[in-house]
C-alpha cells in the first residue's frame, strides 16, 4: 500500500532532491513503502519503512528486534556450559564459530590451554562453518539478482557440511559443538572420510559457481557500485569481517589476534577496493578458497594427542568412568549441576565470525553463572549503516545490498 | 611507537591528570581504566585523534549493573581498538543508579548510535545529545529496563519451580 506523504522538512528534502537530480516536491510527492518485516527478499525479519521518490530511496527507518530473545539476560541465569546453545542461535548460518568463540572465552577465564589436536579440529569446524556461511550469502545474492540455479547447486554442498557437523557433534543447524576445554569427542573415521571427500569435491563446485556469476554481465552490472561504503565510514560504523575487507581494510581477527592455532596456517586476506556489493561478493568468494586452504592444511597436519584439555574440574569425564569411579562421579555431578569453581575475572575474546569480529565480554564474580556476558554481534553493529548505504539508490538495489551484507536476524537481535 | 599498557596510561594521565583517570589494571591483558563522565567524551576523542595512539575503532560498549554499590551502581564499559597498533583498551565510567546520564559518542563514532540505544533499552542509560534515544530491541511500551539485576529472568512467584538447593 502506497500512501502520499507531504513531509514538513522541505528544505532538507529539497537539498536531497537537488543532490540526486530528482524531481521537485510539487511535481511528485513522496511515497511511503513498507519493506518487511516478513518478505521473501529480506531473508530474515527486518522492517524498513522507506520514503520513495519514484524508484529512488530518499530515506529509510529500520526497525529491528523482532526475534529478540534476551540472550544476555538468560546468560546471567545459566551455568557456563548451558550458554553454548544460546550462542548457536545467534548466527545460525555458522553456529560452530559462535560455539568455539564462547568456549575459548571461558577457557581464557579459566586459564585452560587446549591441546593442539583439539585446536586443529576446531579450526576445521570453524572454517567449514565459514564456508557454509559465505556460500549462503553469495548464492542468495544470486537469487536476488535473478539467478536461482547456483543457489540450489551449492545448497547441496551445505548439506554435506551439515553431514560433517552431524558426524562430529550429532546436530546439524544449532550444533552446540565442543565443550569448554576441547571437543566432546574425537573426529571419527567417518568424519575424517567426509571431510576428505568434501575437500575433493567442493573446489569443482565452487569454481563452477564462481564461473556462473563472477564474470556474468548481468550480475556485474546489477552489483557494481550498488550499496557502496567508503573505508572511513565503514570503520566509523564499526564494520568488521568481509564487509570491512571489501572496502580495502585488511582487518582479520584470525591474523591480528590469532586464536586456536591460526598462526600455524598459511592463508591470505582478500580485500576489495570500492566496498560495493560486487566487492563484497568477490571477497566472500575468495575467502571460501582461503578457508578450503586452511582446512586442507589442518586436515593434513592434524596432530596426534588428546581432543580435550586435562581439566577434570571443568571438562565432563567419560560416561563409563562416571559409573565406576567415585572421583569422576563427583566431577560429573558438580559440572552438570553448574557448581564448578569459576574464578573471578573479566575477559574479552573475539573470533572472526562469518560476518566479522564476534566478541564475548564476560565478567565473572565467581558464581555459578556469568555476572555479565555481552556479545559483540557484528550484524547488529553494521546493520545501522544500511540506511546510509541504500539512500539515493533504487529499491531493487536495496534488496541486493541487504543480501550482500549478510545480515542474520538471529545475530542482529540476539 | 609501540603501544604498551604503561606508555598509553602515561600519555592518558599526562593529558587528563590523575584526578580523572584511576583504577588502571589489566584483567585479561586489556588495560582497563576508570574515568568520570566529564572526561569520557574528551578521552575517547583524544584516543581517536592522537597521531601516536590512533585508537580509532570502537569495538563495543555495554552497560553493567552492580546493585547496592551506591555511586558505583551503574557502569558503562567502552572497548576501543587501535587497528594500526593492534592495541585494545577498555574504559569504564561508574555512576549512581539515580542519575545514569552519559554524554553521547555518536558525534565521534557512527556505530555508537545503536550501541547507546541498546544500553538505554537494557539499562536505562540516558545519552545526552543522542539523535534518537529510543528502545531498539524491546517493545516501546515496556516500562522497565530488563537487564537491571532487580528483574529476575523468571516469574519468582511461581511455586512449581522452587529449587532452593541450587539458588534458583
Amino acid at each position: 500500500m502506497a500512501t502520499e506523504n507531504k513531509t514538513a522538512e522541505l528544505t532538507e528534502l529539497e537539498q536531497f532532491r537537488k543532490d540526486h537530480g530528482l524531481a521537485l516536491t510539487d511535481e511528485q510527492p513522496l511515497t511511503t513503502l513498507n519493506l518487511g518485516p516478513t518478505h521473501p527478499a529480506t531473508h530474515g525479519i527486518f522492517q524498513n519503512i522507506l520514503q520513495m521518490d519514484g524508484e529512488k530511496i530518499v530515506d529509510a527507518v529500520p526497525t529491528i528486534g523482532y526475534i529478540h530473545r534476551a540472550f544476555e539476560k538468560i546468560a546471567e541465569r545459566r551455568p557456563f556450559y548451558q550458554i553454548t546453545p544460546l550462542t548457536d542461535r545467534m548466527n545460525y548460518c555458522s553456529s560452530p564459530i559462535n560455539n568455539m568463540g564462547y568456549h575459548m572465552t571461558v577457557e581464557k577465564l579459566l586459564g585452560i590451554t587446549v591441546p593442539k589436536r583439539a585446536q586443529y579440529i576446531r579450526v576445521i569446524m570453524m572454517e567449514l562453518a565459514r564456508i557454509s556461511d559465505h556460500l549462503i550469502c553469495n548464492s542468495i545474492l544470486g537469487v536476488d539478482s535473478g539467478a536461482f540455479t547456483g543457489f540450489l547447486y551449492v545448497m547441496q554442498e551445505r548439506e554435506h557440511i551439515y553431514d560433517i557437523y552431524e558426524e562430529v557433534c550429532g546436530a546439524r543447524l544449532t550444533t552446540n559443538m565442543g565443550r569448554i576445554g576441547g571437543m566432546e569427542r574425537d573426529l571419527s573415521p567417518k568424519a575424517l572420510h567426509l571431510i576428505d571427500e568434501f575437500l575433493k569435491r567442493f573446489p569443482k563446485v565452487w569454481a563452477e559457481f564462481e564461473k556462473m556469476l563472477t564474470r556474468n554481465r548481468i550480475f556485474v552490472d546489477r552489483t557494481t557500485d550498488v550499496g557502496a561504503i567508503s573505508a572511513e565510514r565503514a570503520l566509523s560504523y564499526g564494520f568488521t569481517g568481509p564487509n570491512l575487507r571489501a572496502t580495502g581494510v585488511d582487518y582479520d581477527v584470525r591474523v591480528m589476534n590469532p586464536y586456536s592455532s591460526y598462526e600455524d596456517f598459511e592463508f591470505e586476506i582478500p580485500v576489495g577496493s570500492k566496498g560495493d556489493t560486487y566487492d563484497r561478493f568477490l571477497v566472500r568468494n575468495e575467502e571460501v578458497w582461503q578457508s578450503l586452504k586452511i582446512i586442507e592444511q589442518a586436515y593434513k597436519n592434524l596432530p596426534e594427542g588428546s581432543f580435550h584439555a586435562d581439566a577434570p574440574h571443568y571438562y565432563l569425564p567419560p560416561k563409563k568412568d562416571v559409573y565406576t569411579s567415585m572421583e569422576a562421579l563427583i566431577y560429573h555431578f558438580k559440572i552438570v549441576m553448574g557448581e564448578a569453581d569459576i574464578p573471578v575475572g573479566e575477559v574479552y575474546h573475539s573470533v572472526e565470525g562469518g560476518n566479522g569480529e564476534l566478541g564475548f565480554y564476560l565478567i565473572s564474580d565467581g558464581g555459578r553463572t556469568p555476572y555479565r556476558l555481552h556479545f559483540r554481534r557484528p550484524c547488529f553493529i553494521y546493520y545501522q549503516a544500511y540506511t546510509e548505504m541504500i539512500k539515493g539508490g533504487q529499491l531493487a538495489d536495496a534488496i541486493l545490498t541487504l543480501s550482500s551484507l549478510n545480515v542474520i536476524a538471529g545475530e542482529l537481535d540476539a | 611507537m609501540e603501544l604498551t599498557n604503561e606508555n598509553v596510561l602515561g600519555k592518558i594521565i599526562s593529558q587528563f591528570g590523575e584526578d580523572n583517570i584511576w583504577d588502571a589494571f589489566s584483567p585479561d591483558g586489556i588495560m582497563t581504566i576508570t574515568t568520570n563522565r566529564e572526561t569520557i567524551h574528551d578521552l575517547i576523542q583524544y584516543l581517536r585523534d592522537d597521531k601516536e595512539l590512533q585508537i580509532s575503532f570502537l569495538t563495543t560498549m555495554c552497560g553493567i549493573h552492580y546493585p547496592g554499590q551506591g555511586d558505583k551502581e551503574m557502569c558503562m564499559m567502552y572497548q576501543l581498538h587501535s587497528l594500526r597498533h593492534n592495541y585494545r583498551i577498555r574504559i569504564k565510567v561508574f555512576m549512581p543508579a539515580s542519575d545514569p546520564v552519559m554524554p553521547t559518542m555518536t558525534d565521534l563514532y557512527a556505530t555508537a548510535n545503536w550501541m547507546e540505544r541498546e544500553a538505554f533499552d537494557f539499562y536505562g542509560f540516558k545519552f545526552l545529545g543522542h539523535p534518537n534515544l529510543t528502545r531498539i530491541l524491546n517493545i516501546e511500551e515496556m516500562e522497565y529496563h530488563p537487564m537491571l539485576k532487580q528483574y529476575p529472568l523468571e516469574d519468582q512467584t511461581r511455586e512449581d519451580k522452587i529449587d532452593t538447593y541450587f539458588g534458583r
